[in-house]
């Protein structure tokens, strides 16, 4: 079967420091897959370079066996909430609604179809009543679901989230991970960089272990042993037990 | 007031105001919102040596040419700061400083070498520094309404791009959105903005009109479209008003009256809008406070209370304040709290929970646990 994700040989340096090197990842369909590693693994550059954010040096990425850049609507990109400004000026539904502007095509704007798909997808993340609120208000686990919601109302096929549960409260992490195994249901597959080592068994079914190179990747049985463990952290991870 | 429909020159000189108020109130709310403040100082500062040179090669004043001119400096700038900082470890910031102060130099420079040449055909061009409302006629409005309109007529038609561009520029591209041809486009109709308002306001304090309106509209709102709306209402009155206030009296200087003017409303802003004002939050965060040391004297009858079989038991304003080091306000909560019922007087400084103050402490109580 075609994998969703296809990545080979990927290279990414920033001047002359490589921050990816010579990366191979397949992400079979229907799958939850995170990607761990310690700080300046190459995580966030892996997202971004998939998603054609970040120019590599080399290698490329297919999404069911096409080019990226010909079938980028079915991809779907939760940022790092951290990396907007939440005082701009704008309400929870806007945001979302940003979700469908390249859907849309030139010139038209939103209307009220676009409205319902925005609420419907605000809904599923469960902060509809929050439609109207200015953004500079939410908490960090209510932006967090505006940014999946904006994710969410694309519709896509897959999707690459950068830390969906960074900094969010435990409510927020339940509701997070109950979309996303909605989401594995319905067909779609989600790739996320993940910082909890404990609950990646959990939540997960498959794992890539990144530390610039790849170490290891596959279903998490097999591959989230602590030997790999110590190969991706430098042997600095030894509460794991297994 | 009637002057300003009679009078020619007073008309021309707040048609232009105006229209350039709106301009660079627009454009100004996506440079403000993009953290690009300061690149519109550098692109209307580096527009001087453009409309000097342009007058060198064509010979001609034409207000044209000479916006020609200052947009290709102003844009050329533009793209030196991109080269500087993507290709040596010099800072945006930096950069920006570089380039502005060059650009302007070599202004000054050609505009001195200008005004020595003999022949009288040059004389006006310095006017481009502080700007000279009065010397606008309509041939110059013509080329303003014409830029100016094209400007918010492109920036309406790709207003959700932009606003993506805006708040989130990686998350567009991911959607397909040709995000570099947009930033290329937005950047161009700044200078367009500039441009525009250059001859009324000058190069030196160009970059206020960019920057102060919008800055002052944020204040006032929550939505990007209001607030391009607001900036373009503050930047058409502080130009009108500016403008018409240099032309009509002693001469002032057309660039810092209309700066003046925008500074105002900015002030205002900051002080008194509504939600985002500081005096309003400063009212605020003194009512939050005062309530906090109120609930507080109520929790602290409660665990007073806590120590006797009756929670109605009444207690000492001394104890009260024992616990409330720095409420310097105890006797004037407590009568408030009174007037709400939550306590009563029992004695001289002695007082008591009633039982709609018991309630109102278990509440709190439920509400911090």
């Amino acid at each position: 079967m075609l994998a969703a994700i296809e990545v080979r040989d990927l290279t990414v340096a920033y001047r002359d420091r490589p921050v990816l090197w010579d990366v191979d990842l397949s992400v079979p369909n229907g799958v939850l897959m995170a990607i761990v590693g310690p700080n300046g693994a190459g995580k966030t550059t892996l997202i971004k370079a998939i998603l054609n954010l970040v120019t590599p040096s080399a290698g490329h990425v297919h999404i069911f066996g096409k080019p990226y850049a010909s079938i980028k609507s079915i991809v779907g990109y939760v940022p790092q909430r951290g990396s907007v400004d939440w005082d701009f000026p704008a309400n929870v539904l806007d945001v979302v609604l940003m979700g469908l502007y390249g859907r849309l095509g030139w010139i038209r704007r939103p209307g009220r179809t676009e409205r319902a798909q925005a609420m419907e997808a605000l809904e599923m993340a469960g902060i509809r009543h929050l439609a109207h609120r200015q953004i500079s208000q939410l908490s960090g686990g209510q932006q967090q679901r505006v940014f999946l919601a904006r994710a969410l109302v694309q519709d896509a096929t897959v999707y690459l989230m950068d830390e969906p549960f960074q900094g969010v409260d435990a409510t927020t992490e339940r509701a997070i991970i109950a979309l996303l195994r909605d989401l594995r249901l319905g067909g779609k597959t989600v790739v996320a960089v993940h910082h909890d080592l404990q609950t990646v068994p959990d939540y997960f079914d498959e794992v890539l272990l990144l530390n610039v190179r790849r170490i290891a990747c596959g279903p998490v049985p097999a591959v989230f042993t602590q030997e790999n463990l110590g190969l991706t952290y430098g042997g600095r991870v030894a509460f794991l037990e297994r | 007031m009637e002057q300003l429909f009679t009078d020619y020159t007073l008309r021309t000189v707040a048609l232009g105001a105006a229209l350039l108020g709106a301009v660079s109130g627009a454009l100004g709310t996506f440079a403000v919102l993009r953290r690009q403040s300061l690149l519109g100082d550098a692109i209307s500062h580096a527009a001087l040596p453009g409309i000097g040179l342009a007058f060198l090669v064509t010979g001609s004043k034409l207000p044209l040419v000479l916006m020609v001119g200052a947009a290709l400096a102003g844009w050329l700038a533009t793209a030196l700061v991109i080269v500087i900082t993507g290709a040596s470890r010099v800072k945006y910031d930096s950069a920006l400083g570089l380039v502005l102060s060059v650009f302007f130099g070599a202004g000054l420079v050609i505009l001195t070498a200008i005004q020595k040449m003999p022949n009288a055909q040059q004389a006006g061009l310095e006017a481009f520094l502080f700007g000279q409302a009065a010397a606008l006629v309509e041939r110059d409005l013509a080329t303003m309404s014409a830029l100016g309109g094209v400007a918010l007529l492109v920036a309406a038609l790709l207003w959700k791009e932009f606003k993506v561009l805006a708040f989130d520029e990686d998350f567009g591209r991911s959607l397909g959105l040709p995000m570099r041809p947009l930033d290329f486009i937005l950047t161009t109709l700044l200078v367009i903005a500039i441009v525009t308002g250059l001859q009324t306001v000058g190069v030196v304090l160009m970059s206020a009109m960019i920057v102060a309106p919008a800055a002052a509209a944020r204040q006032w709102t929550n939505r990007l479209g209001r607030m391009v709306l607001i900036a373009m209402g503050f930047g058409i009155i502080s130009g009108v008003a500016g403008a018409v206030i240099s032309t009509s009296t002693a001469r002032l200087p057309t660039g810092p009256t209309i700066v003046l003017c925008i500074s105002g409303v900015v002030v205002v802003s900051i002080l008194f809008a509504p939600g985002r004002g500081l005096i309003v939050r400063a009212i605020r965060h003194q009512l939050r406070s005062t309530r906090f040391q109120r609930e507080a004297i109520l929790m602290d009858l409660y665990q007073l209370a806590l120590q006797h079989h009756r929670r109605d038991h009444p207690h000492a304003e001394a104890a009260l304040q024992a616990m409330q080091p720095g409420g310097g306000k105890l006797r004037s909560q407590l009568k408030t709290l009174a007037a709400q019922g939550l306590v009563r007087q029992a004695g001289k400084q002695q007082w008591a929970l009633t039982s709609k103050g018991i309630a109102a402490c278990a509440q709190l109580h439920r509400d911090r646990s």
